[in-house]
């Protein structure tokens, strides 16, 4: 993997020295498109840390959206810096995953019961901030308020530079915890419980402490990352912070990109926004949801033919090519589509 | 409070329940046979209402043919969705298949937007209402009510009745062992997902007495809708019955009580803790 590690040092470089690469009067959208495309594959590797063992969770906009609102609620009510109600924000949803998940892992809810009642707990955080509308200003969303100039204190930056390698920064720490995860002795120790939680269990693996060890991780970087989000755009949502929508559309760009490779968030993120973008800038606001259409139709059409995604299946190739005796994949690709 | 709008929520409790019952059981039937989750279910609805919609408000047809459109598009639908989408996958992980029809879910809501924009759609029907005892009991509310039940009697009947309802509850029992008998699974697939997608579309019909139809109406009884088939248990018709009822009663008085929003956290709250009280469904003993 030499090629491919020149060419992701050669990416991160460019990255870092963004503010060198001439992009004209481009430069604050191609940054905007950036930070998001940085936020959301941040949140999207967050969720493949459980979703990779098996623990498909319906419902991270539960932890996003505890993320975003505690800070932006401490801070227009109580003038708590984010700095702190970030930290609040990750408690609350760790507070969340350790009362959801351990009656869930002790019952052994798995498959997609517990993605039904992940959905469930998604679903009641979003009406719980609609009916607590005198805080949280109902389905109108809530704007941050404005501290008056750049803050670091009220983490304001009117220069999208910051949030830039803010948000770089973040996904950086995001990808250092998976690599992390995926190199250790507790990888091969989830994998096997998603396979077969009782074989796990008789080999000794504690699978109610591992499982829930893995989804407190999962929700507190979830929380960091809608915290960061909602500084950035500052507007907060119930609709795109918490629910069945935005909860599904992480889990998509994940399995769009790859699932089980370190990179795949990012790539099924970068190409959904790309998607998006592309068709925005191409037809404008008169083909109002094709770009949804056109990934709505990828996704199934991935999912049936390219189970581990864009990334991992190129991988895979590439690695089958590169060392001949090579081990049967996991699923037949099939070309047609 | 005045207990009449205690006893109103209640009664809308009930009438809702029968609507829920009939979405409830055609996925219920589904994921039952097949162990596949539809999430994309009521976007299928949605569709089938649109039909209705276009049958008879736009090109001025009686309701009866908007009804018939809306049933045969729901049979099409729900034969389209099992070849095209869950066939292929049906012995990769159960997660796939729930990944899949999410794809189709996105895939169904935006191109709604895209062909039809977010403009809420009514059929406007000129029915009777009557007033007893101070309670309100329209007949766009009374009618869907008394169809779905029968549906639901109709689809007890199929099951318990043909052979090749017999034949769907075998597969469901247990899949392997049907194969063992001789009888041919992908056949008995097709047939559920036929009458599952038939469900559907009735659903459709009557959700539009009710309801104005736009491309995220799925969002709104989606989620409910598979709840109250864990609830009541996987494939177990009679528990989705029973659930459907009590889930709608919270939401109804719930909603009276304290707050729309309320109601339907209750119902999600008592969902997520009878996953881990029951996890077979209400009408099972822990094991």
């Amino acid at each position: 993997m030499t090629v491919g590690r020149a060419l992701g040092a050669g990416l991160l470089a460019a990255l870092v020295l963004q503010p060198l690469i001439p992009l004209g009067g481009y430069r604050q959208y191609v940054l905007h498109v950036a930070i998001q495309v940085f936020i959301w594959s941040f949140i999207g590797s967050a969720w493949s840390l459980m979703g990779r063992f098996g623990l498909v969770s319906l419902g991270h906009g539960a932890f996003l959206g505890m993320g975003a609102y505690t800070s932006v609620l401490l801070w227009n009510f109580f003038g708590v810096s984010p700095w702190l109600g970030t930290l609040a924000g990750v408690a609350a949803a760790v507070g969340i995953a350790v009362v959801i998940g351990i009656p869930c892992f002790r019952y052994q809810v798995i498959g997609h019961y517990f993605g039904l009642v992940t959905l469930a707990v998604g679903e009641v955080i979003r009406l719980l901030i609609i009916a607590e509308r005198d805080w949280t200003a109902g389905s109108l969303g809530l704007t941050l308020k404005a501290a008056g100039g750049d803050s670091l204190w009220a983490l304001q930056y009117a220069n999208k530079q910051v949030f830039y390698y803010a948000s770089l920064a973040v996904l950086l720490a995001g990808l250092w915890v998976w690599h992390r995860l995926d190199r250790s002795m507790l990888r091969s120790a989830l994998e096997a419980i998603g396979e077969d939680e009782t074989a796990a269990a008789s080999v000794g693996i504690r699978v109610t402490r591992l499982k829930l060890g893995v989804t407190v991780l999962s929700a507190a970087l979830t929380a960091l990352g809608g915290s960061l989000y909602a500084q950035y755009i500052s507007y907060v949502n119930p609709d795109t912070l918490s629910g069945i929508g935005v909860s599904l559309k992480i889990v998509f760009a994940v399995v769009l990109g790859g699932m089980y490779s370190l990179l795949g968030p990012l790539v099924g993120t970068a190409l959904t926004t790309a998607l998006a973008e592309g068709l925005r800038i191409a037809f404008g606001l008169k083909f109002l949801g094709m770009a949804d259409t056109i990934y709505g139709f990828l996704l199934v059409v991935f999912i049936i033919f390219l189970p581990s995604g864009i990334y991992g299946s190129l991988r895979e190739a590439f690695r089958r090519r590169a060392s001949p005796p090579a081990p049967a994949p996991a699923v037949p690709a099939k070309t047609t589509a | 409070m005045d207990p009449i709008f205690l006893v109103e929520a209640a009664i809308n409790g009930i009438l809702l329940g029968g609507v829920l019952a009939l979405l409830a059981l055609g996925l219920n039937l589904i994921f039952g046979v097949l162990d596949v989750v539809w999430i994309a279910y009521v976007d299928l609805v949605m569709l089938c209402m649109y039909a209705v919609y276009f049958v008879v408000t736009v090109w001025g047809w009686p309701f009866w043919v908007g009804a018939v459109a809306a049933l045969a598009l729901g049979a099409l639908l729900g034969v389209s969705v099992h070849v095209l989408i869950i066939s292929p996958i049906l012995t990769s992980a159960p997660i796939n298949q729930l990944l899949a029809t999410g794809g189709l879910l996105f895939f169904l809501q935006s191109f709604a937007t895209f062909l039809w924009t977010t403009d809420h759609r009514s059929v406007r029907l000129t029915l009777p209402s009557w007033e007893v005892a101070g309670i309100f009991l329209p007949a766009t509310r009374l009618i869907p009510f008394g169809i779905s039940i029968l549906a639901v009697i109709g689809l007890y009947l199929f099951l318990t009745r043909t052979y090749i309802g017999t034949a769907i509850r075998a597969v469901s029992q247990d899949r392997e062992a049907m194969a063992l008998m001789g009888a041919d699974p992908r056949r008995v697939y097709l047939v559920t997902s036929a009458v599952g997608g038939l469900m559907a579309g009735l659903a459709g019909t009557l959700l539009i007495f009710q309801y104005a139809v736009h491309p995220f109406f799925g969002g709104q009884f989606g989620p409910l809708t598979f709840m109250i088939c864990v609830l009541g248990g996987l494939g177990n018709m009679v528990g989705a019955f029973v659930a459907s009822f009590i889930m709608s009663e919270v939401i109804a008085v719930g909603g009276v009580v304290f707050s729309t929003e309320m109601g339907y956290v209750i119902a999600f709250v008592i969902f997520i803790v009878m996953m881990f009280v029951r996890p077979g469904g209400i009408l099972t003993k822990r094991s």
